[in-house]
């Protein structure tokens, strides 16, 4: 081992550990149908990042669109209001879906998870791979319905009834919106089995001496999201069939008696609210799915790159709890429009409120963690300060959309695009650069370059704030969301230099994304060579080789001593202690 | 030649280990891990696969919860009736054929009993395979009541008979769209047949292993869990029996 790796004790691990399963040889066994969790991952991350661009292309069509309406683009012509309201269902549902819960959870949580707890690999190898392809085939169900006739659905990635559930309610409500709620579907099912691999492989297969008080904080994070994506798929998936069978089978669970282009339509006393309640039951928690592994990976860099450790551990372990324990009660805020009734919307506003606590348990944490370190402002950490940033930004426009009287007249303008995009999508984002930038030298064994980092951090840094923090102000002056047309509205005449500015910006930092797709192809076949432990980080992926071997720790398995953030310990000698090395200090784990 | 009366009673082997060397995996803690010591890990095996169903269910009754909450919902909601221009019900309880479902029911039920007698028979079989493997011990009579077959057939006699439901219901009109607890009472039975159909398939999976000589403890780990999961069906469909009872 290289520099900065533990020497500690180990144990000899056997043929016959649990799972383990040969390394496999062939490129399909390999790498297509791999059974080893860090390909595995390294396939969810490609995934993601073949939807982020996705994604992100149909968000710069969106925006070139609302400052040119007239412009006639190649391949897609001019753009129809509708095909605006299709570019908007799938930019959102690709994202949410197949970039903010597959990434941080399906890429970096498998990779490294089962390093982190010291296990070979997750409990169900075969389940892990069949969760990737069935992920796999739900993005290729997703991007399919761009392919049919009518085109992708119109209905938001909400999929609020009737629109969503009466198929000739537009051009994509069609097959395309058929095709969107099968693949929201499937991906129930692989979320399902990758939420069960997670949970059973942090329960059972942790090494010696790595306590639940000892897992670090990114274990923590994907765990829980793990319990949060078990908990929040199946509501989804029971939900998604009832509007499937709305669709195609001709029941009336969310229809009620409608008209349609003066068509009395067969469906009868159903109800749309009955969706949104059951949609948001998971929708929130989904919010928390995204962003919960980016507090994690926010943590352990805070911590790594000031040289101190964590502060508040448990406070921090605690505070994930709530906000998961939390997320499942307030789904109701999502819904103030909808006319219910005063009392629950008092009830859901209130333990909305409540979740500003653990949240800012967490952000002063995180600014405890910082102050007086030894900051080494690696391109890592600058995402890591960013995504604390984000999520102040972001989350402080939280308790004023929380309270129902506030709520009614912002909730359909650009102040919820403004906030939701900043806590829930940028910041979810800046803890996957994070990540990306920290772990990328031990996927591929090679660094990436700095420069070329830091230029695309304060691109994106900037960029995004200069789009989303002037949407709260085109939300405060009343300009609606989802509207594909803005010049034919009088009084949004002067918020339209605005919209050039926000599209502006956009532009320039969906560019700066270049920089990091090149800095990472880059990097990875030709960046220098990375060392085991490059950041002189604890955990336990840096106290095996990079990259990694087939079961993780070359026939050993780690004894876990210590804490996992053991930086500035005094009396040792140097200023930090792995959780692989021997004990510094007589107290057992918690 | 020494005999064994297979009836012994040998207690299951143990699941939890909570002493012996240092194992490699079993949960962290303070040093004293659980997790197998069996050379085999057989013990870790066994309470993964029975951890990841415990999950694995979690994620089934949730997809249940949406389905019940949705039918509490849908079943108290109004409607508005052209003709009247009133609002009004109209959820209508369906008129199941309860002789035949009670039948299904007690099919069920016997093949819960009889996948519990063959996760005991396997459990018996691994627990006497050492014996079995010393030259010159036989363990008498050794031919065993197919308590597998048994529950394959009985499962598949379930499903059949929830067809012969939907046929019964097709019979008397009672069409899926005709009416919100004629919804219901379809989603409710078709998803939990589609479950169980799974459970069949794990159990002809394991048959299977059985003619391909796979090793007695990978068999009982199918077996095993696959009869947690059986049981846990007859427990749902109980749930669901008492919900069309009452509030369909």
């Amino acid at each position: 081992m290289a520099d900065g790796t533990g020497g500690g004790e180990t144990i000899m691990a056997t043929s016959e550990i649990a799972h383990a399963h040969a390394a496999p040889q062939g490129f399909i066994r390999k790498y297509v149908f791999s059974l080893d969790h860090k390909i595995i991952g390294i396939q969810y991350f490609f995934l993601a990042l073949t939807a982020v661009w996705v994604g992100m292309i149909l968000s710069l069509l969106m925006r070139i669109h609302l400052i040119w309406p007239d412009a006639n683009l190649p391949l897609i012509g001019h753009i129809q209001p509708e095909t605006y309201l299709s570019l908007l269902t799938m930019h959102g549902t690709i994202m949410v879906f197949f970039v903010l819960t597959t990434a941080p959870q399906g890429g970096f949580g498998n990779y490294f998870l089962p390093i982190q707890i010291g296990a070979p690999d997750m409990a169900f190898p075969v389940l892990n791979m069949l969760s990737f392809w069935t992920t796999f085939v739900a993005f290729v169900v997703m991007i399919a319905a761009f392919f049919v006739t009518g085109g992708a659905p119109l209905h938001g990635w909400t999929g609020y009834p009737p629109l969503s559930a009466i198929q000739s309610t537009g051009p994509g409500e069609g097959l395309g919106a058929d095709l969107w709620i099968t693949s929201i579907a499937i991906f129930c099912a692989a979320s399902l089995m990758g939420a069960l691999n997670f949970i059973t492989t942090t329960l059972d297969l942790r090494a010696k001496g790595m306590s639940l008080m000892r897992m670090p904080l990114t274990v923590w994070s994907w765990f829980i999201t793990a319990i949060l994506g078990l908990l929040a798929f199946g509501v989804l998936l029971s939900a998604g069939i009832l509007l499937l069978m709305d669709r195609n089978l001709g029941t009336s669970f969310y229809i009620p008696l409608v008209v349609v282009n003066g068509q009395v339509m067969g469906h009868r006393g159903g109800s749309p609210l009955l969706w949104q309640h059951l949609f948001w039951f998971f929708g929130h928690p989904e919010v928390y799915i995204a962003i919960l592994p980016g507090m994690g990976v926010a943590s352990q860099l805070l911590s790594t790159f000031s040289r101190k450790p964590i502060f508040g551990y448990r406070a921090m372990v605690y505070a994930m709890l709530a906000i998961g324990f939390l997320g499942f009660m307030v789904w109701g805020h999502h819904m103030f429009m909808s006319g219910m009734s005063p009392w629950s919307a008092f009830a859901f506003s209130i333990l909305t409120m409540c979740i500003g606590v653990p949240s800012a348990i967490k952000t002063f944490n995180w600014l405890g963690t910082l102050w007086r370190g030894n900051v080494r402002l690696y391109t890592p950490m600058l995402f890591a300060i960013g995504f604390v940033s984000l999520f102040v930004s972001g989350g402080l426009s939280g308790p004023f959309l929380a309270q129902p009287t506030l709520d009614i007249p912002l909730h359909d303008t650009y102040f919820v695009v403004g906030h939701f995009h900043l806590i829930m999508g940028v910041a979810a984002i800046f803890g996957i650069f994070a990540a990306t930038y920290y772990w990328v030298p031990k996927m591929f064994g090679r660094m990436m370059n700095e420069t070329l980092g830091k230029l695309h951090f304060w691109f994106t840094f900037i960029g995004t704030y200069a789009i989303f923090m002037p949407m709260h102000y085109l939300g405060m002056a009343g300009h609606p969301r989802r509207y594909s047309q803005l010049t034919e509205v009088a009084y949004l005449h002067p918020l339209i230099p605005l919209q050039r500015f926000i599209s502006i910006a956009a532009f320039i930092t969906i560019g700066a994304q270049v920089i990091f797709v090149l800095n990472l192809f880059w990097s990875i076949f030709r960046g220098p060579k990375a060392s085991d432990n490059p950041w002189e980080a604890t955990t336990l992926e840096w106290s095996t080789s990079t990259p990694p071997p087939h079961d993780n720790f070359g026939g050993h398995t780690p004894v876990v001593h210590n804490g996992p953030y053991e930086y500035g310990v005094p009396g040792a000698d140097r200023d930090f202690v792995m959780q692989a090395d021997p004990a510094i200090s007589p107290h057992p784990a918690h | 030649m020494a005999t064994l009366s297979p009836n012994l009673a040998v207690r299951p082997p143990r699941t939890r280990d909570t002493g012996g060397d240092p194992p490699s995996y079993g949960g962290g803690g303070n040093g004293n891990q659980r997790g197998g010591n069996e050379s085999s890990d057989y013990g870790g095996r066994l309470r993964r696969a029975r951890l990841g169903l415990v999950v694995g269910l979690t994620a089934v009754v949730m997809l249940f919860m949406g389905f019940t909450s949705a039918l509490l919902v849908r079943r108290g909601l109004p409607t508005f009736d052209q003709q009247t221009n009133t609002y009004s019900r109209d959820w209508i309880p369906i008129r199941l054929p309860w002789t035949l479902i009670v039948i299904n029911t007690a099919v069920l039920l016997a093949s819960s009993v009889t996948i519990e007698l063959a996760r005991r028979d396997i459990s018996r079989q691994m627990a006497l395979a050492p014996v079995r493997s010393i030259p010159g011990v036989s363990l008498g009579d050794e031919s065993r009541f197919p308590w597998l077959g048994s529950t394959v057939v009985l499962g598949l006699g379930f499903l059949v008979g929830q067809f012969l439901v939907f046929r019964v219901l097709q019979q008397q009109h009672a069409f899926l769209n005709r009416n919100p607890s004629n919804s219901f009472a379809y989603l409710l039975l078709g998803t939990h047949a589609l479950h169980l159909a799974g459970g069949v398939i794990a159990l002809i999976y394991a048959a299977a292993t059985t003619w391909l000589n796979r090793p007695v403890e990978a068999r009982r780990i199918v077996i095993d869990v696959t009869a947690w999961y059986w049981h846990f069906m007859a427990f749902l469909w109980m749930y669901i029996f008492v919900i069309l009872l009452i509030a369909r």
